[in-house]
């Protein structure tokens, strides 16, 4: 049995997840659909720190919040005027998009319920995953373990950054 | 009451359809970035929550979201970078005019 204070945080996140992911792709001014992606992904982070994943939500906050929308604000600052709505959306795009998004909620959210309602009604306990545990799973050649993984990413980290280099310079 | 595991599916689900809609309905290139990111995210949550409601004590789905993370920044630094040369060339970021790939 969770406290009531739990579940309220636990309402919250869910409300703030639907509200601004909605926001997010209804809006029609641009910098404020990235202002809402903010928002979303902090509630993610949140929702991170809320099943024990300190770690996780720190990333989470640190690589989203600190690059990525940066990133994006940058770059809709550099191509376009802040101001400007974006142009009316033709029917037929409109009523494709509403078809396929609507779709995809009611056949997953179908399978969902029917398979996953009564499943795990719990939040079973568990410690948090130290940093001593998180740094040998990532770091181990062992099963389970992600040395491989870690170093692929490496590489392609290091082929971004040239790649970006090379794609955005002046010639 | 408990917060069960579906509690947290159903809206992850909202916004993964959310990010359809916006990157089938957006015109601007960056808009459908930012779709792209909502769909990112919702399957990353979902991993966690899978995570730790069904192998709580298991590090698989935590770290599935890391690198997964890790390749949404590679992949947001390339589009923008991509994104931002159109620009130079074209003056303009809306799918439906760009009908060329030279510049």
């Amino acid at each position: 049995m969770e406290s009531v204070g739990s579940t309220i945080v636990s309402w919250m996140i869910i409300i703030a997840i639907i509200v601004f992911s909605i926001l997010t792709v209804t809006t029609r001014k641009i910098l404020r659909a990235a202002t809402y992606l903010l928002f979303t992904l902090f509630a993610a982070a949140v929702l991170y720190f809320k099943l024990d994943y300190e770690f996780l939500g720190a990333v989470q906050i640190a690589v989203y919040a600190g690059g990525i929308v940066v990133l994006f604000v940058f770059s809709i600052l550099l191509t376009s005027h802040p101001g400007d709505n974006s142009r009316r959306l033709t029917s037929r795009r409109k009523v494709l998009g509403t078809i396929a998004a609507v779709l995809t909620l009611g056949i997953t959210g179908a399978v969902l319920f029917s398979r996953c309602a009564m499943m795990a009604t719990q939040l079973p306990a568990m410690e948090n995953p130290s940093m001593k545990l998180i740094g040998e799973t990532m770091m181990g050649t062992g099963a389970g373990q992600y040395l491989l993984p870690f170093e692929a990413i490496s590489i392609l980290l290091l082929a971004c950054i040239i790649g970006g280099v090379v794609v955005a310079r002046k010639r | 009451m408990d917060i069960s595991m579906i509690y947290y599916l159903v809206p992850t689900l909202v916004m993964f359809c959310c990010g359809i809609y916006g990157f089938i309905t957006r015109k601007n290139m960056i808009a459908m970035l930012i779709s792209i990111e909502l769909m990112l995210n919702a399957v990353d949550i979902n991993f966690v929550i899978f995570n730790r409601y069904l192998f709580p004590g298991q590090l698989e789905g935590m770290m599935f979201t890391l690198f997964a993370i890790a390749i949404a920044a590679a992949e947001t630094a390339l589009a923008i970078a991509i994104i931002i040369n159109l620009y130079r060339a074209h003056k303009n970021i809306d799918v439906s005019d760009l009908t060329k790939m030279k510049f």
